[in-house]
């Protein structure tokens, strides 16, 4: 659905975006995180056709980013960073708008825009002067917007920033949804957690360059090593642990409590636990240390030297 | 392949905008003001001025006034149209409206198209109506209306200036980041536009005939045309976008410039092969037009020269040259310098001039020299001169050279219109327009002010020795 091979834009001299390649199949939801000024909008901005890459290719839905334009756009939603909304207009009108730009019939026009506002919480809202809207009814306005044309390939720049909690998991809600409606989203966020919560693929950029891109769990496997997982323990330990299975540490060890770092947890774990357990350590619970996505950014930004040395 | 042109998406754009400028009472206001307010003060100015030059017997000046106050009327509503079209186009760009529009499946010209309609027709709706209203007033005030032809000319003058407005401004506005830079810029627009007035008002009060007035309909014309291609040529969502902030980088500049210039050359030979080479190459479009222009404007003036008769002194070839010799000695070099500077000076003039007009007015410098050329040597035959051993005496010699170097002069000052106005997805019009003049430079250095040295040389040393030989 998205397929970018070393995209690559300059402005004059400045480089804003360098061999970005990236994959989202049908169905997949990846979270293009970077601070600001990395190229995230320049990269969405290429892959809309609205910027012309300097080198590089890219195709959505397949259609050709520098030869179908026109095509690319019909197929795209895209939730820009500005609203962009006309004040003197209402919701309705305003999506009655973008529809006949995308050339829907009036009857469908009609349906989507009341079942988008609907879906969204702004039914009751459609005929207010979006002038008049607050920050995050703006938000979800330019989000139906960009939904309206039933599009199979979604790009969406901080789809929840600016928005009440409940608001935002409308949002989430949403984008979860498109993931089930097998279309492909690019998100672009500095929410992590939000990254974290919908996003199968995770690509980093840093002053223009894809650092990493895979799925969060081997972002966090690549970034912060193998897996930990926490033993609790009924009775204080006093036995020697000697003779771990293959591919298992132990991190740190307390009285009620043992660390393990595990490389292959599925086939590592069952034997991890018939050897505590033969072991005579009764344990209570054993579970995954939780390991955010914030902590696999934190890292990778700090790799981020090591990580360029290696690219060029 | 057929291409589709569409325009359903362009009227879309438009009546979008037209509602919302409806809604506007900034916009409402003035364009209510101008169109009902301003034509009954025409009228009463009318009136009393057609009165008070009437006292005096100055009927003309009376008769000349009406269509200018009707003209006037009419510019009035459609000075709007800039404002609305500098709005429509980085007004959106600064309120971040513009980018979901770019991201829509419409062509840059059905945008373009929509916008240019949505800032053009209503201030031009207004403009008519302010006209209807100033001739019913004229009818109510029994005041002979202009006639059917100055009517149609002023009509269309309306119509075209609000074009040439706001494809002007749509210009400007790829060029602007903000609303404020935009009004900076715009100056560019009102401050021509008010001399147009001026000039307008000076061919209906002083043209001898309403062909003069048709000329400048067609001028404008072209100037529409040629803006309304600049602007599409230019109005891409890259423009759009990609300009963020308004930094005068200098020694991006300068390197830009600098590549075109130098081009791939790393020696003076290679640079005339090549790059210059290259250079004139393309130039032979812009070289063609120009040699046409020369013949036609050339013959033009000698046509003249039988509807602007001028009796020449009698006296012997003998007589005048050696009149010439002691106001103008032969063979010095400040001589040459003379003529050296005064050919690189219109050259010059010739350059600032296109740099405004598309390269258009560029060509001024060279066609009045030739039409001048051309009036003289069939003046020279009306008095029975020896024209054809004058031309090949006093004028071939360097003429060879001198007109050829200036015909290439002329050629490059077009080619800047012609780069500018021409579509270049892959390029900014800064780009282009350093594109342009690194090229134009190339054919000065390279080509045009070394033969104008010669031809100087030529002019000083070796031609009035051949004038000498023939007539001396």
């Amino acid at each position: 659905m998205i397929l970018a091979e070393n995209l690559t834009k300059h402005f004059a001299d400045f480089v804003a975006v360098q061999d970005v390649s990236l994959q989202v199949t049908a169905g997949q939801v990846l979270a293009l995180l970077g601070p600001n000024g990395a190229g995230k909008t320049t990269t969405v901005r290429m892959l809309t056709s609205v910027l012309r890459p300097t080198c590089g290719s890219a195709s959505i839905a397949g259609y050709d980013i520098v030869e179908q334009p026109e095509q690319v756009r019909a197929s795209v939603g895209v939730l820009t960073e500005h609203h962009g909304l006309y004040g003197r207009m209402n919701a309705e009108e305003y999506l009655t708008f973008y529809g006949r730009l995308y050339r829907m019939n009036p009857a469908l026009i009609h349906d989507r825009i009341a079942s988008l506002l609907e879906q969204f919480g702004l039914a009751d809202a459609r005929r207010k002067k979006l002038g008049e809207y607050s920050k995050g009814m703006r938000q979800k306005l330019a989000l139906v917007r960009a939904l309206l044309h039933d599009p199979p390939v979604l790009l969406l720049d901080e789809p929840t920033s600016a928005m009440d909690p409940e608001s935002a998991r409308v949002v989430r809600d949403a984008i979860r949804g498109l993931r089930w409606e097998r279309r492909a989203v690019i998100l672009c966020t500095h929410n992590l957690a939000e990254a974290e919560q919908l996003a199968d693929l995770i690509a980093i950029i840093r002053k223009g360059r894809i650092l990493f891109n895979d799925t969060p769990e081997r972002l966090k496997q690549l970034l912060l090593g193998p897996q930990e997982y926490e033993a609790a323990l009924e009775t204080p330990l006093h036995t020697d642990l000697s003779g771990l299975p293959p591919g298992v540490t132990l991190k740190s060890r307390e009285e009620r409590r043992l660390v393990f770092q595990v490389q292959t947890p599925q086939s590592a774990n069952p034997r991890l636990l018939r050897f505590l357990l033969d072991s005579g350590v009764q344990v209570v619970s054993f579970y995954p240390l939780q390991r955010s996505l914030e902590d696999a950014y934190l890292r990778a930004v700090s790799l981020e030297g090591v990580v360029r040395d290696r690219q060029n | 392949m057929t291409v589709k042109i569409d325009i359903e998406p362009a009227l879309i754009i438009a009546r979008r905008e037209v509602r919302d400028q409806f809604r506007d009472w900034r916009i409402v206001f003035p364009i209510v003001i101008l169109t009902l307010f301003f034509p009954f003060l025409m009228n009463f100015t009318a009136r009393q001025l057609l009165d008070f030059v009437n006292q005096y017997g100055a009927n003309l000046i009376g008769e000349r006034l009406i269509p200018f106050l009707l003209l006037v009327t009419g510019f009035f509503p459609i000075s709007v149209s800039l404002v609305i079209a500098l709005e429509s186009f980085v007004g959106e760009k600064e309120r971040g409206s513009i980018e979901p529009l770019l991201t829509s499946p419409l062509a840059d010209w059905q945008l373009y198209l929509g916008k240019l309609l949505a800032a053009t027709v209503p201030p031009l709706m207004g403009s008519f109506l302010g006209m209807g209203v100033y001739l019913g007033g004229l009818v109510l005030n029994d005041i002979p209306l202009p006639d059917a032809e100055t009517l149609l000319q002023i009509i269309i003058l309306t119509m075209v200036q609000a074009v040439v407005m706001v494809s002007g401004a749509v210009v400007v506005s790829t060029q602007a980041t903000s609303v404020r830079a935009a009004n900076l810029l715009a100056s560019f627009i009102i401050i021509p536009m008010a001399l147009l007035i001026q000039a307008e008002a000076v061919v209906m009060f002083w043209g001898r005939d309403t062909l003069s007035l048709w000329w400048v309909v067609f001028g404008l014309m072209v100037l529409a045309g040629l803006l309304i291609r600049v602007g599409l040529a230019h109005f891409q969502r890259e423009e759009l976008l990609g300009r963020e902030i308004d930094v005068l980088n200098l020694r991006w500049i300068w390197r830009n410039f600098w590549r075109n210039f130098r081009g791939e050359a790393r020696s003076l030979g290679e640079w005339y092969r090549n790059t210059l080479g290259a250079t004139l190459i393309d130039l032979r479009g812009s070289l063609l037009i120009v040699v046409v222009l020369a013949v036609f404007i050339t013959a033009i003036g000698a046509q003249q020269a039988d509807r602007f008769r001028l009796e020449l002194p009698a006296g012997s070839m003998e007589e005048r040259l050696a009149e010439l010799q002691t106001s103008f000695p032969f063979g010095s070099a400040a001589n040459v310098a003379a003529i050296f500077f005064q050919n690189l000076r219109a050259v010059l003039v010739g350059f600032i001039l296109g740099l405004f007009s598309f390269g258009v007015l560029g060509t001024l410098p060279l066609l009045a020299t030739l039409g001048l050329l051309g009036y003289l040597s069939q003046i020279l035959s009306i008095n029975q001169l020896p024209v054809v051993d004058i031309l090949v005496s006093a004028v071939i010699p360097h003429g060879i050279i001198e007109i050829p170097a200036l015909l290439l002069a002329t050629a490059a000052v077009l080619r800047i219109g012609f780069l500018l106005a021409t579509p270049m997805k892959e390029k900014t019009v800064g780009e282009v327009f350093l594109m342009a003049l690194a090229g134009w430079l190339q054919v000065m250095v390279g080509a045009v002010i070394p033969l104008l040295l010669l031809a100087a040389l030529i002019e000083s040393w070796v031609t009035p020795q051949i004038v000498l030989r023939f007539f001396g």
